[in-house]
């Protein structure tokens, strides 16, 4: 291929321009944080300690790991949310638009409909929605 | 440079300056406070934050809730020995370079409560104090004194050589040993290093 040929088809392509703008929009990006990186390396070297290193900063005394571990009960509650938040967002959009739809969206409406039904007898029977 | 060719410059439009002179301009006028009160000294220190004090002329209206982001500790009342610990690890904690303002009497020397077994008989025992402010409470314009003294010592700093910023500094100390509460006392009294126990003389 002649080299002509070769960039005058580079320069016509469709994608050429989306190319030089996502180099542009990276480099604008990334500049700035370039900059500021070489400004605090040479302007404000670090000088850590080990109580500034410390993972809290509420002025009493860290303890412990920052890497804990936290209780897996709160799962209960995401799926409660699923079904009693979530749902309703995707709801009302399928009340508002019922009469055109076709079956297969009714079908797999109805599938995830019955599939948040099943967690909440799931919950239900796990006695998550009795309290007091 | 001399001053008065820089202003010979300035009214023909051409500004000049020193690397050190940008620098420190920068660091004088973003000056972020700790979002931290000890006692009636913080409400005269809210009130400066406020409108008709005005603290935001200085650009220092940000106060910070967290250490990590704030460059200015205003020590502002007393500061019990219950409190001293806690106040110099939140000072350690704060990133370089980082400024105090003992701000009101018992900040600087325990004040009405020096004789008080539980009071610090002044902060700047266990850390670097740059401003002393006097006054029980002191006024919100002894504060803002207080800034612009701040800001002019910076403003004094150069990059390299003697008295240079501490962060800059390599050697300068980072760290300052955190007190514990002893039997009697807080263990040590004093950081030696910081503030030179006074020697009595009796004749």
């Amino acid at each position: 291929m002649l080299e002509k040929d070769f960039h005058s088809g580079m320069v016509t392509s469709p994608y050429f321009s989306l190319a030089v703008l996502f180099v542009v929009a990276l480099g604008f990006g990334l500049t700035p944080l370039a900059l500021a990186w070489l400004w605090a390396r040479v302007f404000s070297p670090a000088k850590p300690n080990t109580v500034k290193n410390a993972i809290y900063e509420c002025g009493l005394e860290s303890r412990g790991d920052a890497w804990i571990q936290f209780r897996s009960a709160y799962y209960l509650y995401a799926i409660i949310f699923l079904i009693f938040d979530v749902e309703a967002v995707f709801l009302l959009p399928f009340a508002v638009a019922f009469t055109g739809l076709g079956s297969a969206a009714c079908v797999s409406m109805l599938v995830f409909v019955l599939m948040l039904i099943e967690g909440l007898a799931w919950a239900w029977a796990k006695g998550v929605l009795t309290w007091a | 440079m001399d001053d008065g060719l820089k202003i010979e410059l300035g009214k023909q439009g051409v500004f000049v300056t020193t690397l050190s002179e940008l620098y420190n301009w920068g660091r004088r006028n973003s000056i972020w406070p700790m979002q931290f009160g000890l006692a009636c000294c913080a409400i005269e220190m809210i009130a400066t934050t406020m409108a008709r004090y005005d603290l935001a002329r200085f650009g220092a209206e940000v106060f910070r809730p967290s250490p990590r982001q704030a460059d200015l500790m205003i020590i502002s009342g007393t500061v019990t020995k219950k409190m001293a610990p806690q106040v110099v690890r939140l000072y350690n904690q704060m990133a370089e370079p980082r400024y105090v303002i003992a701000m009101g009497a018992c900040a600087i020397s325990g004040g009405p409560f020096k004789q008080g077994y539980n009071v610090l008989k002044g902060i700047d025992r266990y850390i670097p104090v740059d401003v002393h402010i006097p006054g029980c409470p002191p006024r919100p314009e002894a504060l803002l004194h207080a800034f612009i003294t701040l800001q002019k010592r910076i403003d004094a700093q150069h990059l390299t050589g003697e008295g240079r910023p501490r962060h800059l500094d390599a050697a300068a100390q980072g760290e300052f040993p955190v007190p514990v509460q002893g039997e009697h006392d807080l263990e040590p009294t004093s950081n030696p290093g910081v503030w030179p126990v006074p020697i009595t003389i009796r004749s």
